[in-house]
């Protein structure tokens, strides 16, 4: 493992000075307060409210979430989402949000700030273009999740589908369990932590980015290749999965370190025998 | 985009017709233009049950003449079913064009491949004839609309048995018709049929293959190339299973399939894993569809699911 001189301080990792772009931090925790939206409400995270989304439809559950916070609630339980699409999505808005039960496709997208619990499992898509927030499943979770996420943390606790982080942004993906094929596919910033095992083609045409794995890799995708883990990415490897009491299986520092080889970066400027040599 | 559903009881039988409705209603939004169910009730020792039409459900709405070609495109069914040495113990009529028919045949007589195929071919000789399928279990129900009203219009809520599989299509790549309309019945093997979501690329190059090996295809629809493709490799010696491993390296395209037989239910997902299945697994029974919303239809409780991996293929026994 190489050793790095920059040690960063404890409850400061969104402030932690690596290597590339990638690891830029967008929105620190210290200008929190310059990033509000023009319809986001105060909310008391002492004010608990909850609802049984049982017999609602989708708009339904969405809307009375939105009154909820209208009311000033910061806490608001739904039970029984009955795997039900597309609900939970589009809160720009600071707010602890707890479903007891599982979500259907498109769940908790587009999401800007909210603390997300999930009882149960997600299907397809869950959290795609996320800017910030946390959202953490307790089972498993379905393909494409965290498409294009921005920001925040996307925890599922169990397995999850194919393509998960296709396309993402920034922000960090930890998964608990193993995942499918083309993981990463495109993946352009941020960092995603699987424990388990991969499917095939990992990070296949990952522009930047940073995968780390504890489990077997079926296949590294198109111009993804090993990288060599840091102290300091140890260190917060540590810390981020402590956070969501989750443990590599043969600790942080035996995690696979994957990132772009980046032999496709300008690939349309690159000459045919050189294209050749990049795929 | 279509939408596929599974249910498998494990060693006793169950109000699948009920089940199979309820999941496949649930997931109308993939797919209105028509719904299909395949179940799998008590086998009938030594008889065959025989589902069929000897029209499309828009034919009906053309012409003034239909009515009476429907009724004698039945009668020559009847004649020939006495002609090949079979009797009909029970009919009954599920739509003015679609009919079921419990058949008895003489000892000696249905009892090879080679004699279900001549049975098949002999009966869709007629014009306007096509058999939805043949078996000793299977009941395969397909028509335009969705699953209320083909579940409605054909009584299937009040079917027990152990087992099925159901199909809500949005026609991609065929006409909006019953021939088109899944499941799909794997010619001439008794009690298989297939529902599919996805699209297959080599579909026409196989096609071909498979009709000079003697197979028939009813419809321009990719998902009876799979049917055809798992006879095919059945009739060649393999088993269900080996069958449905080698149509995830052979077939091409993104899909993802269920396969029944007169006592098991397996499951194929293409090698990129692109067209959804959640799968719920107890010891009683195994559920399966497109989207979990079709589970938790017959489950309105917390339940533990999951996606099958890229390239899976699993197989239940009733």
């Amino acid at each position: 493992m190489a050793k790095l001189s920059v040690k960063a301080p404890l409850g400061a990792e969104h402030e932690e000075s690596l290597r590339g772009r990638t690891q830029q931090t967008f929105f620190p925790a210290t200008q929190e307060e310059n990033y509000t939206y023009p319809d986001s409400v105060e909310v008391n995270f002492k004010k608990r409210a909850e609802f049984d989304a049982a017999p609602m439809t989708a708009t339904q559950i969405n809307e009375r979430i939105r009154a909820l916070m209208a009311e000033g609630n910061g806490h608001i339980v739904v039970h029984n989402p009955m795997a039900k699409h597309g609900i939970g999505v589009g809160l720009l808005n600071k707010l602890r949000l707890e479903f007891r039960g599982s979500l259907g496709y498109f769940g908790c997208g587009l999401l800007d700030g909210p603390y997300v619990t999930i009882s149960g499992r997600v299907g397809w898509s869950c959290a795609e273009n996320m800017l910030a927030g946390v959202i953490v499943i307790e089972k498993n979770a379905g393909s494409t999740f965290g498409a294009a996420l921005r920001g925040g943390d996307l925890v599922c606790k169990g397995d999850v589908g194919a393509r998960m982080a296709i396309d993402q942004k920034g922000g960090t993906i930890i998964v608990g369990g193993r995942c499918g094929s083309f993981c990463g596919f495109m993946m352009q910033r941020g960092r995603m932590i699987i424990l388990g095992d991969t499917g095939n083609n990992l990070g296949d045409s990952m522009y930047d980015g940073t995968i780390y794995v504890g489990g077997k890799i079926g296949s590294l995708g198109v111009d993804a290749v090993p990288g060599e883990l840091t102290e300091v990415e140890a260190a917060w490897l540590k810390r981020k999965l402590d956070t969501y009491g989750l443990k590599a299986p043969n600790g942080v520092e035996n995690l696979k370190k994957i990132v772009a080889g980046r032999q496709l970066w300008n690939y349309d400027k690159l000459e045919p025998t050189e294209k050749k040599i990049a795929l | 985009m279509c939408g596929i559903a599974g249910v498998i009881h494990r060693g006793s039988r169950a109000d699948v017709g009920f089940e199979m409705t309820s999941m496949l209603r649930a997931l109308k939004h993939r797919g209105p233009d028509s719904t299909g169910f395949a179940l799998y009730g008590q086998p009938q020792r030594g008889e065959f049950v025989l589902r069929f039409k000897v029209a499309e459900q828009e034919d009906m709405s053309k012409g003034f003449d239909i009515h009476r070609q429907v009724v004698e495109r039945r009668a020559e069914v009847d004649r020939r079913i006495a002609q090949m040495g079979g009797e009909i113990v029970m009919e009954e009529p599920a739509t003015e064009y679609a009919f079921r028919y419990q058949l008895r045949f003489k000892p000696g007589t249905m009892n090879s491949l080679e004699a279900y195929k001549k049975f098949a071919d002999y009966i869709e000789d007629i014009d306007g004839a096509e058999i939805l399928s043949l078996g000793h279990a299977l009941e395969l129900i397909k028509d335009l609309g969705d699953a209320e009203r083909v579940s409605g219009d054909y009584k299937l809520s009040q079917f027990k048995g152990t087992h099925a599989i159901g199909h809500t299509r949005m026609a991609t790549e065929s006409d909006v018709d019953i021939r088109s309309a899944h499941p799909y019945w794997a010619y001439p093997f008794m009690d298989v049929s297939v529902v599919h979501n996805g699209q297959l690329t080599n579909y026409w190059g196989f096609r071909r293959q498979l009709e000079h090996r003697g197979h028939r295809f009813m419809s321009n629809c990719d998902s009876e190339l799979i049917a055809v493709y798992l006879a095919d490799r059945m009739h060649r010696g393999a088993n269900l299973e080996e069958a449905m491993h080698a149509s995830v390296a052979e077939l091409d395209g993104v899909f993802t399939y269920l396969v029944a037989t007169s006592d098991k239910l397996g499951m194929a997902k293409d090698t990129m894993a692109a067209k959804p299945m959640v799968l719920f697994e107890s010891s009683d029974l195994v559920a399966m569809a497109s989207e979990e919303v079709a589970i938790r239809s017959i489950f309105p409780k917390e339940i533990d699911t999951w996606d099958p991996y890229d390239g899976e293929v699993r197989v239940w026994q009733s």
